[in-house]
Formats: structure tokens, sequence, C-alpha cells
């Protein structure tokens, strides 16, 4: 074929399509449009995609089963970021304006998302919902009306390891003296727990030793070196990231760091991240704002009324109680109990950005309230205010043993008192730096 | 027949110098910026101008500077998203530290600050050549991101190390960065800057600096034999080069995300910018923004295009197609036109003047 032929077809192929109008595939009149932004692919799908179908399986429950919310039908449109700020940009932009009121909220699932939409939001007026990533201090619901950090805060994730080895060395008096380090990825995300440890440490007399990776964390022999040989620390933290994590515990395991006292964030705690790392894993420990495991009642609902008719968004129902997958259920817990909130105020149709920010600041998820979601257990009750926006912030430690986590702990609550003080000021700095005056709140 | 130069005569040297010296090229100049300025923001919706008409701008800009380094004066250049991060820390830094100054100052001074280090990345310039000036320039990469990572001074001390943009008005109280500024004001002032940027490269390449940058690209043992010095020469190379991108990276943190972390400029940013003016052709300021469009817009482009039709694909399998085709496109581009596609469009130009009956 000619290759002046084809440049021209391609040309006018091109040319074509760019004329068709953007116009959104038709749906029903009255649904309430749900804009989910995921990364099924790219560097960290394997984390992504449980989470993903996690998320889009709950909402399809009350779909199917309920036919949506007070009879108002979601409809669930997936755009996918590839973890990529630029893309998780343009996602957001794309999703905002669809459906008749447009994206109710966001949840961008990555820290660099976060942060390149915080202006956005406010501007959009559309609340922006990040569990356990983003700003720690945007629990401060006073300077940042339309963030939402429950169920916790990588600040409060600091505090709560420390409070864990402290029960384990029996009591914060013998933390004097102790050796812990920290090894993070050195990114935005990595370095949020630094100034918590910094403030610990000072108050509890342990030595802090901080070891930063670099992206994407595949070469940390020379840390691990350090951290076996020469520092010998009695406590390991991680916060780590993708490929990162089954590395550093293959390497922990190189030097022999006992595995029990090594005790990674809650991003450091996907099955995905431990299957990779085989026996070494075994004894790991993490931290996780949910429940672990296959066994609650959401689950079976999602087996009964989605994977037995063939509905379910996962390949399988094997993947059904990773720790992604139900930190996906959670978020949509979250999400749609403020929809619910927003409709039960303003009417039972589809509601706004502005009308969710409404509920999100009233949101009270209790006791009672999840058991009749039937994820009892699989988190913890959450309560906003209009100045709070983070609620108890507690997570539980878990440990890998081989095949699956196993919850160690209680629901450990951080020292919210300290913490408030910290979030209020770095709150107040970034308000007298963008200008921002705070809303009052009653 | 219409694109022709027939009874256009000269009369003057400036006439003959002119950037365009052909009528119909002015006309068509004229008429895209006047669709630029004033037809694309009445017409275009938010998502258009802000997410894709402002990155496509504040890219193109980069890559003119890449181009100017790379493509001008011919020294092969990794480091662009370190001196673009050098632009947005310094503009930041600017910013905070005196809340008063006006956003076309903390643009200037953070260009001049970039241009400052890009001289000293230059440096080795001298000695090393080829892909050995990539690998050093690479270093320039890693070495910049990590010190604006490392060091809490560059972010006033934030935890999480992401600086983001207070807002700033540009000319009397219409904000162009921040949370309320709007979307149209942003793309005017990006694109305001952007064309006069591109105007001024232009005029420096056909100036004596931009033949003396051409000769060191085409022979540099000649041009040394000629009389141009070396050093002078790729350093203001390197410094106008990285004066461009420490810009392009003070508005993509300002005008275009309004918070970013080091991480938003890394090394994939450099590759980025530097298969646009690959892809675009080197050595062209038309070049840049033909790059920049086709990185920018062909991924957006086909990532929408299953949902324009009506298609029901799973995202997933839209991501793995997006960038299979895309994948495919560069190379097919490569190799139908390996000089870019400014090239294809000079071709463009010299048939359209024979049209309709070439010989």
């Amino acid at each position: 074929m000619n290759i002046k032929k084809v440049k021209t077809g391609i040309i006018a192929a091109a040319v074509g399509m760019a004329c068709l109008v953007s116009t959104p595939a038709v749906m029903a009149a009255e649904s309430q449009f749900i804009g989910s932004l995921v990364y099924r692919t790219g560097p960290y799908a394997p984390g992504g995609i449980p989470w993903a179908d996690g998320f889009a399986d709950y909402i399809n429950l009350l779909n199917e089963r309920d036919g949506g919310i007070n009879g108002v039908k979601l409809n669930l449109e997936e755009c996918d970021t590839a973890y990529n700020t630029d893309k998780g940009v343009e996602c957001y932009e794309r999703l905002k304006g669809n459906g008749p009121t447009g994206m109710p909220a966001v949840m961008p699932l990555s820290t660099g998302i976060t942060y390149a939409l915080l202006d956005r939001v406010v501007a959009d007026k559309i609340p922006l919902i990040t569990s356990g990533y983003g700003r720690a201090d945007g629990s401060d619901g006073t300077i940042f009306p339309y963030v939402f950090v429950p169920p916790a805060t990588y600040w409060g994730g600091a505090d709560i390891a420390i409070n864990y080895i402290s029960q384990q060395e029996g009591g914060y008096g013998n933390l004097k003296g102790k050796k812990i380090a920290l090894v993070y990825h050195d990114s935005a995300y990595g370095k949020e727990p630094i100034k918590t440890l910094e403030a610990l440490a000072a108050q509890h007399g342990f030595n802090l030793t901080l070891f930063p990776v670099p992206h994407p964390g595949l070469e940390q022999k020379s840390t691990w070196l350090k951290i076996g040989r020469q520092l010998r620390p009695d406590y390991v933290l991680m916060w780590g990231w993708g490929v990162m994590n089954a590395t550093a515990i293959k390497e922990a395991a190189a030097v022999n760091f006992p595995r029990e006292k090594f005790i990674g964030v809650w991003w450091s705690g996907n099955d995905a991240d431990m299957v990779p790392a085989g026996d070494a894993a075994v004894g790991y420990k993490s931290l996780q704002f949910n429940g672990v495991g296959a066994d609650f009642d959401v689950h079976k609902m999602i087996k009964q009324v989605l994977y037995a008719n063939g509905k379910g968004s996962a390949k399988s129902e094997a993947g059904i109680g990773e720790v992604a997958y139900n930190r996906g259920v959670q978020s949509a817990v979250i999400l749609t109990e403020a929809l619910q909130g927003a409709m039960n105020e303003f009417g039972n149709k589809p509601v706004t950005g502005e009308q969710v920010q409404w509920a999100l600041d009233r949101l009270d998820i209790d006791e009672a309230r999840l058991k009749a979601i039937g994820a009892e257990g699989l988190f913890d009750p959450i309560k906003l205010s209009c100045a709070d926006h983070l609620g108890k912030g507690r997570a539980k430690m878990t440990q890998w043993d081989g095949t699956q986590w196993k919850a160690i702990s209680d629901w450990i609550e951080p020292n919210n008192e300290m913490l408030g003080a910290m979030y209020k000021e770095s709150a107040a700095a970034y308000a007298k730096e963008k200008g921002i005056t705070p809303r009052a709140c009653n | 027949m219409f694109y022709r130069e027939a009874g256009e005569f000269k009369a003057s040297y400036k006439a003959d110098q002119a950037i365009l010296p052909i009528r119909q090229d002015r006309w068509f100049i004229w008429a895209i910026l006047a669709v630029a300025f004033l037809v694309i923001p009445a017409v275009s919706s938010d998502y258009w101008l802000g997410t894709i008409m402002l990155p496509f701008l504040i890219l193109a800009l980069a890559a003119i500077g890449l181009n100017v380094l790379t493509g001008y004066a011919g020294q092969l250049s990794l480091g662009t998203g370190g001196f673009m991060a050098t632009g947005a820390f310094a503009a930041y830094k600017l910013a905070t530290m005196f809340p008063g100054m006006h956003i076309l100052l903390v643009l200037l001074f953070s260009g001049t600050i970039t241009a400052g280090v890009g001289i000293l990345f230059g440096i080795p310039s001298l000695r090393i050549k080829g892909f050995y000036l990539a690998v050093a320039t690479l270093a320039s990469q890693f070495f910049l991101i990590w010190m604006f990572n490392k060091f809490g001074w560059f972010t006033n001390y934030s935890s999480s190390g992401v600086i983001s943009a207070p807002p700033m008005t540009a000319i009397g109280d219409v904000l162009v960065t921040g949370a309320h500024a709007t979307v149209t004001a942003k793309y005017l002032f990006a694109l305001s800057i952007v064309t006069l940027l591109a105007l001024i490269t232009k005029n420096l390449v056909r100036s004596n600096i931009g033949r003396e940058w051409m000769a060191v690209r085409d022979m540099d043992i000649a041009a040394e034999i000629i009389g141009i010095k070396m050093l002078p020469t790729k350093l203001k190379a390197f410094a106008y080069s990285s004066f461009l991108c420490g810009i392009a990276g003070a508005l993509w943190a300002f005008v275009h995300t309004g918070s970013v972390e080091p991480l938003a400029f890394d090394v994939n940013r450099s590759f980025q910018i530097l298969f646009m003016i690959i892809i675009g052709g080197l050595g062209s300021i038309m070049g840049a923004f033909l790059g920049s469009a086709f990185i920018v817009l062909l991924p957006i482009f086909l990532s929408n295009a299953p949902h324009w039709f009506g298609l029901d694909i799973p995202v997933d399998l839209i991501s793995h197609i997006e960038a299979m085709v895309f994948g495919a496109l560069i190379i097919f581009f490569l190799i139908v036109e390996p000089h870019g596609l400014a090239r294809l469009w000079q071709i463009t130009k010299e048939k359209l003047r024979l049209w309709p009956f070439p010989y």
C-alpha cells in the first residue's frame, strides 16, 4: 500500500474523529453519577486492581440489591490514571462535569494526584476524600472545607506504630535509648511521618534513624546492610510503596533482621506486596485501617448478589477479601453513606458535590450502621464534624502468616491531642501561605 | 494557487529579513494567534482549556527550551525535568519570600536562576560530547530532584516536600494562580508568555547567536576554526535553554497544577520533552509545538475516543490500547518522517506552492 495513502487516511480519520463532539454515553436521566479514579494499569496495578474491584462491587451491590441509594440508581464510571499525576488530573477534569449533577466526590488514590487536585476541588466544590493518604493536616476542616481524610493519617499511623512498639516493650518508659529506623519512599508520601516520629523521639527518648529509598526502590542492598550490620535497630518502620515493599522484606530477610520487628504502614501491607516476597514475608507486620479477611457480611452479599450471577468486577471470587479490595469497599461505603446523607437532606435525586460536602461534614457511620451494612469490623466507626475531617484515626496491627493477614491487635487510637495541635499548626501555615481565611465552625 | 509569493516584492532589507517573508504565512500566523487568543477561550470548555491546552502550551515552552539546546546547539540533554523543577522551586521561594512580587517578575527571576544552574551544569559540555553529555545532564536531573527532596529550605519545611502556589494576580486583580483563578485567565496568561518567548526565541536563533549555535551543532571543530568560541557559545545555549525550561516549570507548578512535588519533574518528564522535540522536529520552533501537541493530545484523544463512539470498553483495556497505538504511531512517524512533524509541515508548504499543477 502506498504510504501516502495511509497517511492521508490516518489524517482523514483523525480529523473525522476530532469533529465528533464529546458526548457522554447515554444514561438514565435521574441516576447519581460516581466518578472513580483507578489504576488498573501501570507499575502499581497489582494494588490498584483489587481496590477498583472492591469499590465497583459495592456500588453494583447497592444497585442490584437496593436499586441504588434511596431509589436513585448509581452510575459508576471509571477512569484509568495508571498512577500518573498528569493522567489523574485529566481524568478528574474529564469526569467532574458528567451526569446530571457532576462528580459528587473524588478519591484520587495517589498522593501526587491529591496534591494536584487540592486547589481544583475548592474551586469546583467537589469533596476530596483521601482515605489513609494525602495531606494529614487536611483533617482541619476549618481550613480544608473540601478535604476529608478518614479513617487515618500518616501522622496518626506513625504515632500508632510507636504506641504499638511501646506496648511490646512494656510501656513508653522503656523506649528510652531504643533504636528505631524508618525506611521510606523518598517522595511526598514517604516523608509525611518524619515530623511526627521526630517529635515522638524527642518526647520518649528513642533514637530515630532515617533511610530514604529513591523511587522505585528496587535497589536497597546498601540500606539494609547499614540497618542489619551497622545500626542494628530494635525496630524498623517502613513507608514503602509498590515494588519497594517486597524488595525491602527480601533484603531484611537477607540480613536476617527479624520480620516480627519490621512494621509497615498500610500501603506497605497489600497482599500483592507480600506474595512476591514469599517466605521472607512471614511474620512481617503492617498497620491497617481496615479489617482483614473475607468473612464480613458484605462479602457474602457481594458473592451472593453479584458473583453468583456473573456480575462481579474481579476476575474471580478469590480476589474478595484482599486488603486492597476491602479498602475499595470501605471507600465505597464512606462515599455512599455521604450520598445517602445528602439525599436525606436535599431530596432523593442526584446530589451535587456541595451537598455531599455538607453530608460529609456530618458523616456518622456508627457501630449500628456498620452492622446494617454488613461491614461490622471491616472498619472503625467514623464520625466527622465541620472542624474534624478525620475522626478517631485508629488503625490495627496485622501480621502476615505466609498466605493472609491476621489481626494481632484491636483498634489502636493515636495520641489525637498531640496530633491535633500538629494538624492545626500545619494547616495554619498552609492557610497563611495561600491566603485562606478559616471558616467558622459551630 | 493560493500559496505563492508571485507578485510580492521586497523593497527593503527589513522586509527581506522578516521572520515570515511570505504574505500568506503572515496571514496564517495571525489567524492562528487570533484563534488561540479569541476563538479557543470563547468556545472551549474548562476541560479543554485547563486539561489539554494549558499543559500543551507549557510543555511546548519546555520543548522550545530543549530545542534551543539540542536542536540548535546540538547538545543532547536529559536534564530538562531538573531545570523545570529548579524553575518551579525558585518561583515558589521567590513568591513566598517576597509576597508582593508580581508574577511576571517571579517568572523572570526564576528563569534567571535556572539559567545560572544551567550554566553550572553546562560547563562539562566543553569536554564531553554526544551521549556522554546526555549522561552528564542526566546526573543534573537526579541531583536537582534529590536536592529539592533533601533540603527542607526549598519547600519552606513542608513535611511532605510539596510546594503550592499562592494566589497571584497578573493585571489588575485578575488571578492567574491559586484556587479561584479562572481557567480562561490561566490559559490566556500562559498563552501570552509562551507566544512572547517563542517570538523572542525565533528571533534569537536567526541572530548571530543562533548561527553560532548551529555552526557548533553542525561541526564543532569547523566552528572553532572560523572563530567561534566554544565555551561562551555552549554556555549561552545552556543558559537560554534553562531559562525557558525554568519558566515552563514555574508555569507548570503555579498556573497548571497549583501544587507539585519534585517527582512531577522526574526523569520521565525529561524523556517526554525529548520525545516531543524528536517527533516534532529538531531545530524548529514550530516542531516544539507540533511535538507537544502529539505527545500531550494524542494519549488523551486515544483514551477518550472509545467513549465518543459509544463503545463500552473496560478502562484497563483502553489504557493498554492507548499505550500500544501511541507506540505504534511514534514508530510510524519516525519511519515515514525521521526529521519530525516540522519537516512534514515544510513538505506540505512546498507541495502547496505547486498545487494544483505539480510537475
